[in-house]
């Protein structure tokens, strides 16, 4: 290159650095005027991509469905922006960033779909006042809402799955009681998703007399043989599955490889979804997963979903992938967030809401059959009632069994024993309060 | 015509000496450094301090520190960012298990510990060179990953092996903005720079480098082997583990093993490289370049009001990203700190080059 060309590249590049700077410190603010901003956290690329998908679409259509057929929330409409975060916790809080004061009001309420993220969150947003919905993931101990008074994991944690799988296993055996001796694997992706069930696993194996075998699985997850060969040795009684996206294909292939019957493997409910089953197509059959809150297939909400968004061509995906597990399960998690914001509008009146205000509100939600028929989502949501010292409001899940082409809901409904549960929730939290100051609020006196 | 040196005569030896010894490069280091503690604070959002200048500060500090093993003294480490978690699992540690530490005490203490398991883990440098050495200390990053994540003690019994800290404070003085925590790194980089520059042109510097371009040379002159890989090994893991514990403290405030895995290593390696080796300057072009560039590049879909999906912008940031890489390494090796080198000869004959 000439000493010329390289000059010109020199003047270009200080150029480019300089105005990118500028650009970025004056990022224009999109939103306009009275709405209310739902920030969305998705991946769309990466090995987590196949599952990161169907969740953000169901998400941004229900938002979607809302704008069009109801005029927004109570007549306040939504605004909402996608930020990739690949499943990277540095990339996901790079985003938080970016969209927390975007909107009228801020954004509305954060939903990382990681756990990840979640626990990189959770100290910044008492400070920036948005809540965090983690439907089904997250921290099990934020259950705690005099502690984690931000935090909302809606539905259910992960102490809830692995407690209603263990129920479970002990009921196909005849008895909890019968568990003793048996030898039951977790197969896990080794984060703090993966490791989020371990301390209930141990009090359960404790408690019930088996054998726990702990298998943790490196991200991404792909290279599996040395897990599974430790099972084949092993043997175990049953396999719990904890993986996300990848993972949790290889994990049913290389069962199916290993020889080991698939009606003894479990998966939580984030290994229990069509992108996991279909790689390994019929040979996945027997299969069984936690359903959390919504199975697979279609009700009211599809059918205004497909006539108000895809009817129109506003829709997010494909509209034969309406009505999947994680389409459906990102709608609800949409729906948990929208209707606090409505049920915050009861105190705050009909406005865009500032996160505080949503907190409130989603402290307080009390959504019951009759509410959960008027949505729409009658068959794919179970009541969730809130409160102060119980932010999850929920606590029992379903089993399904893949039969080689769809999901089919195979159990009847579980309730997780909160009697195991909730003194480890106290002990936790009480220990995430310590060590980083927090004082935990009195219950009693929040209306 | 911008940048002559012409008249500017050195009289004693400490001029020749002088860190900066052209008047112009002093006023314009005095400057950025008056407009980084006065301007920036004033200027910058808080979304560019926590999302692109504090990383950027961090990363930078830590990017020097490996500059100081690979470009000065020519021993390679694919494993830096093992020392890295050594650096933020120590303040951890010390932060969590001795009451009233300071965080300033806990932050040395832990770039020492970093240091001593560097001093461990260039061990095989005195007897292998080159690749062979770069898998070796790849089995550092293996090695450490394991540690974190198994053991126990370490995450503090914490059941999901991700930890947090609470909000820092220096002598009353809450680092909980995102401006106070700008300027409290700021402080720390400015110094740990300042130090790295006389390192480099001290006698310890001068081995590293005798070593770097010819170590038996280095050996016949008088130069320990043994003596100068340790100390290249020691300093630059303090570095970075200091820059580990800003990055899991300042930055993070709350991670798990996988946020100081292989990746950042590689990314550590691309700022030295693409910012130029053996320069302290390139590292903090390095690091902007890696830090920065591919978050704005992927917003600029949405300035340019694209309609683009999010999946497609974010496919194309990357290509983009990578093709930026090439391209730089292929106009200029020698990193972006000699474009920077180049220009500054441009403005000394401008506008009457020979």
């Amino acid at each position: 290159m000439n000493p010329a060309a390289k000059s010109g590249l020199l003047a270009a590049c200080v150029g480019t650095a300089a105005t990118m700077i500028l650009v970025t410190a004056s990022a224009p603010v999109l939103a306009q005027a009275k709405e209310q901003f739902f920030p969305e956290l998705v991946y769309r690329t990466g090995p987590y991509a196949p599952n990161g998908v169907p969740f953000a679409n169901g998400y941004s259509d229900y938002l979607k469905l809302l704008d069009a057929r109801d005029g927004g929330i109570n007549g306040v409409k939504i605004a909402f922006e996608e930020c990739e975060t690949g499943y990277a916790t540095d990339r996901g809080v790079e985003c938080y960033e970016r969209l927390k004061g975007k909107g009228t009001t801020g954004a509305t309420v954060f939903q990382p779909l990681s756990t990840g993220i979640t626990f990189a969150l959770t100290p910044k947003a008492p400070r920036d006042k948005i809540p965090l919905i983690t439907a089904g993931y997250g921290r099990a101990d934020s259950v705690d809402g005099s502690v984690f008074t931000w935090n909302f994991p809606l539905g259910g944690t992960y102490w809830d799955a692995a407690d209603i799988l263990v129920q479970h296993v002990g009921k196909k055996e005849g008895g909890q009681a019968k568990l003793k001796g048996k030898k039951i694997a977790l197969v896990y992706h080794d984060s703090p998703y993966g490791k989020e069930p371990i301390p209930l696993l141990q009090k359960r194996a404790a408690m019930l007399g088996f054998d726990l075998l702990l298998l943790p699985v490196t991200h991404p997850g792909v290279e599996q043989s040395a897990t599974w060969l430790q099972i084949r040795q092993q043997r175990p009684d049953y396999v719990f599955l904890w993986g996300w996206g990848v993972m949790n294909s290889t994990a049913i292939k290389q069962a199916v490889a290993t020889g080991y019957p698939l009606e003894q493997m479990y998966g939580v409910w984030w290994s229990g979804a069509e992108p996991d089953v279909l790689p390994a197509g019929q040979d996945a059959k027997n299969y069984n997963a936690l359903v959390f809150l919504a199975p697979a297939g279609k009700g009211k909400v599809h059918e205004d979903i497909i006539k108000y968004v895809y009817d129109k061509g506003q829709g997010s995906g494909k509209k034969e992938d309406v009505g999947e597990v994680l389409y459906n399960r990102g709608m609800v998690s949409a729906m948990l967030a929208t209707e606090g914001v409505r049920r915050a509008q009861q105190k705050y009146g009909k406005k865009p809401l500032t996160g505080e205000q949503v907190r409130w509100g989603l402290e307080h939600l009390s959504i019951n059959e009759a509410a959960i028929k008027k949505l729409g989502f009658e068959g794919f949501m179970e009541p969730i009632h809130t409160s102060c010292a119980d932010h999850e409001g929920a606590h029992s899940a379903r089993i399904e069994t893949w039969d080689g082409t769809k999901w089919n809901v195979t159990s009847g409904v579980y309730e997780s024993d909160l009697s195991v549960i909730r003194p480890i929730i106290a002990e936790s939290a009480a220990k995430y309060a310590a060590e980083n100051k927090i004082t935990a609020r009195d219950c009693s006196e929040e209306k | 015509m911008f940048y002559r040196e012409n008249g500017q005569f050195k009289s004693s030896y400490r001029q020749d000496e002088a860190l900066l010894p052209i008047l112009q490069d002093r006023i314009f280091m005095l400057a950025l450094l008056a407009f980084a503690v006065v301007g920036v604070p004033f200027l910058a959002s808080d979304y560019l301090f926590l999302s692109i200048i504090n990383p950027f500060l961090i990363m930078a500090l830590a990017a020097l520190g490996l500059n100081l093993l690979v470009g000065y003294c020519g021993q390679i480490s694919i494993g830096h960012a093992a020392f890295m978690s050594v650096g933020a699992y120590a303040a951890y540690n010390l932060m969590l298990r001795v009451p009233n530490l300071n965080f300033l005490v806990a932050l040395v203490l832990a770039g020492l510990i970093a240091a001593a398991v560097g001093i461990l883990f260039g061990m095989p440098s005195l007897r292998i060179k080159g690749l062979y050495l770069a898998v070796a200390t790849l089995a550092a990053q293996f090695f450490i990953d394991w540690l974190f994540a198994r053991v126990k003690w370490f995450t503090g019994y914490e059941s999901s092996g991700s930890v947090s800290t609470p909000v820092l404070s220096l002598f009353g003085w809450p680092l909980d903005s995102p401006a106070r925590k700008y300027l409290f790194l700021l402080a720390v980089v400015a110094v740990f720079t300042l130090l790295a520059k006389n390192l480099v042109r001290g006698h310890i510097g001068r081995a590293w480098m005798a070593i770097r371009d010819m170590d038996v040379a280095a050996e016949v002159i008088g130069i320990r082997p043994v003596y100068a890989k340790l100390t290249a090994f020691a300093v630059s893991s303090f570095y970075v583990g200091v820059a580990g514990a800003l990055w899991g403290f300042v930055y993070l405030g709350s991670w798990e093993p996988l946020a100081f895995n292989i990746t950042v290593s590689l990314n550590l390696l691309f700022m030295i490289i693409i910012g130029g080796m053996g320069s302290i300057l390139g590292s903090f072009f390095g690091a902007l370049f890696i830090v920065a560039l591919p978050i704005v590049l992927d917003r600029v879909p949405a300035w340019l009001g694209a309609p683009l999906s999010t999946a497609t912008a974010s496919h194309l940031a990357s290509m983009i990203f990578g093709a930026l890489i090439v391209f730089f390494l292929i106009v200029e090796p020698h990193g972006l700190a000699r474009l920077w080198a180049i220009g500054k000869e441009k403005l000394r004959l401008w506008p009457f080059p020979h």
